[in-house]
């Protein structure tokens, strides 16, 4: 008996952690969604943890469709949209080449593979800060800084030393013989690519889109510097509205926005949280 | 007319050198096996013939065309892997049809030859299931399939039935000796399984370090091996080995035993009569060993030591002077010698082989 309770204590001791936790991490969001609800009088009136006592949509109307971004007074719903074009074509096309270049390095091995690849791995640690300024002025150069070619160019760049890192880890991983045989059986460099490896590729191509899309998504330096007034994405407009306000801070159609921002990535983790982690831990054992 | 011709040829990974200056002619129609144990380049070899890894010297004909350095697919090969590699993300058909897909064969022809090898290998049940849904046999199957619907004049096998349990690697076995009597193509086969080289052979190359020991027939490499290795690498239990000493005496040829045992060995197809005494090695099959010394048999004692049982052989293990044999009786015989007993043996010549010791070439 006193064994088993002495289990309980224990296990009690072990819930109300976890508890504690989740709500130590809950509590900003808690927060966010609360206020956003809320109107500006209640925002004054009280605590930054009251319930909103007659919630209302309004401040998120605004934060969508006519928040001040300097300027313009037109919510983040465009930066919203400007993200979905930066984010789309940057995301699939630095996986493509990601998994192209992967496919290649581990399957082909083309003369001094092991020297691209550590390349690779040693530009996937370098601070991206550092090569903002040569960038600007290359870009500039070619005609693509400020446009969304340029942002979307620039997405793919850096995208790239991960993608392709994962990807030749995942291949790697696969019988070589799978690929000799396909060679036997006539495939050529593109051929076993689009009809054997590409169909192989599902569960590290989740953990590519995920990891790629968020990552782009909530990229603020990048845009701000490269993607040029008609493209800013929607961090930076989240950015303009937080902190051009003229007079009192609307709190509320802050929160708001944030919240709009965030959702996107948002949403995929958690649609697609399982296979995420079931992904990196195919990669993992096989790479 | 030769299938494959391969002529003076090198591979080396890195520094190794894995084959240097290897020569093979393979008729056209013959089951060749390279049989060897792992590491002694006969998968690098037949890699080298399907073209999937690079050669550094020396050249590779397939069907009198220079393929040296020709792409996979250009060779005319089919090729079977141990892994099966089946492609996993389609069906058997998928397989089947994923080489002819990518060949743009006219869609009637690619069935016309799906029909004929799913019927000849029976895996037409299975044409729909993908290759995770197979078991180990059936997918092999579907893998020799996926080789023979290229309509290929050389078949490459890289170990295919190493995976399999012993029942299905029999039957596999007698499967693909029927096939390529049926089929009638080259057919080049990997393995470090001596049974599967013996019964499915025309010819088989016996390899050690990159090298090919012997090139002939099972019957021949197993009556009359080339050296020493070849001796003692094929035959299971191994063949017995007696060292001593050969010398010409008048007419006469003699071989003296470690123990001081003399025997008569006049009568051996010499390749050349020794002349001046050599250090020699005899070497005897098990199954060679008489039991009941009859006239006209070499005697040779043996004191027993263990009796092995294996079903219908027996095999009697002991020592004759210093060194250890082994004889391989009928188990009808009901032998049952107790341990430290001596048997008189008896072999005959014409089954026996004689190596020199120095180089281990066959005398």
């Amino acid at each position: 008996m006193a064994q088993r309770q002495e289990k309980n204590i224990a296990r009690f001791g072990v819930y109300a952690f976890l508890v504690i936790m989740a709500a130590f991490f809950l509590m900003p969001l808690y927060v966010m969604v609360a206020t956003s609800l809320k109107t500006m009088d209640e925002v004054r009136g009280s605590s930054i943890f009251a319930f909103p006592l007659r919630p209302t949509l309004e401040a998120w109307a605004t934060a969508w469709n006519s928040a001040c971004t300097g300027l313009t007074c037109a919510g983040v719903s465009v930066g919203f949209f400007n993200s979905l074009k930066i984010m789309i074509p940057s995301t699939f096309l630095s996986i493509m080449l990601g998994a192209v270049t992967g496919y290649a390095l581990s399957f082909w091995r083309p003369k001094g593979a092991g020297v691209i690849f550590a390349v690779l791995v040693v530009a996937a640690f370098i601070p991206y800060q550092v090569f903002i300024y040569p960038l600007v002025r290359v870009l500039s150069q070619v005609g693509l800084y400020n446009s969304l070619g340029g942002i979307i160019m620039v997405h793919v760049i850096f995208g790239l030393p991960i993608m392709v890192l994962m990807f030749r880890n995942y291949y790697a991983g696969l019988p070589r013989d799978l690929f000799s045989a396909a060679r036997v059986d006539g495939g050529g460099f593109w051929d076993i690519f689009f009809r054997l490896m590409l169909p192989l590729s599902p569960p590290i191509m989740i953990v590519a889109v995920i990891l790629q899309s968020t990552h782009i998504w909530n990229d603020f330096l990048f845009g701000l510097v490269f993607a040029g007034s008609d493209n800013r994405p929607m961090t930076v407009l989240l950015n303009n509205i937080v902190n051009t306000t003229q007079g009192e801070k609307a709190y509320n159609v802050d929160m708001a926005a944030t919240i709009l921002t965030a959702l996107v990535p948002l949403v995929i983790y958690l649609a697609s949280g399982r296979w995420f982690v079931r992904g990196i831990a195919a990669g993992a054992v096989k790479g | 007319m030769t299938a494959v011709s391969i002529k003076d040829l090198e591979i080396q990974f890195g520094s190794v050198k894995v084959l240097q200056n290897l020569n093979l002619d393979i008729a056209s129609g013959e089951f060749i096996v390279l049989l060897g144990s792992s590491g002694c380049g006969k998968s690098t070899l037949l890699n080298s013939i399907a073209g999937l890894i690079d050669v550094h010297g020396g050249k590779i004909l397939i069907g009198d065309k220079d393929m040296t350095h020709a792409e996979p697919k250009d060779r005319g090969i089919g090729m079977v892997f141990q892994s099966y590699a089946l492609y996993p993300q389609t069906t058997v058909e998928g397989n089947l049809t994923f080489g002819l897909r990518m060949a743009k064969l006219p869609k009637d022809e690619i069935e016309r030859r799906v029909a004929r090898v799913s019927d000849m290998l029976q895996i037409k049940p299975y044409l729909k299931r993908r290759p995770a849904a197979l078991s180990g046999g059936q997918r092999q199957r579907v893998a020799i399939g996926r080789a023979l619907v290229r309509d290929a004049d050389v078949y490459l096998f890289d170990e295919p039935l190493s995976n399999l349990d012993a029942k299905l690697r029999a039957e596999l076995r007698v499967e693909l000796k029927t096939l390529h009597e049926d089929i009638g193509k080259t057919m080049i086969y990997v393995t470090h399984d001596q049974v599967e080289a013996m019964t499915l052979a025309t010819r088989i190359a016996v390899m050690q370090n990159g090298v090919i020991q012997q090139l002939a027939s099972p019957e021949e490499i197993y009556n009359r091996p080339a050296n020493l290795f070849v001796a003692d690498f094929i035959g299971s239990p191994a063949m017995n080995f007696l060292s001593g000493t050969l010398g010409a005496v008048g007419e006469r040829v003699e071989f003296r035993l470690k123990d001081g045992h003399v025997l008569d060995v006049s009568a051996y197809p010499f390749a050349k009569r020794p002349s001046a005494p050599m250090e020699a090695i005899l070497g005897i099959r098990p199954e060679h060993l008489a039991i009941s010394p009859r006239e006209g048999l070499l005697p040779l004692d043996m004191a027993v030591n263990v009796i092995e049982t294996m079903g219908a052989d027996t095999v009697i293990w002991g020592t004759c002077g210093a060194e250890k044999i082994s004889v391989r009786v009928n188990s009808e015989l009901k032998l049952n010698p107790p341990r430290g007993s001596m048997l008189k043996l008896g072999f005959s010549l014409g089954s026996a082989s004689l190596f020199s010791a120095a180089d281990g070439l066959r005398l």
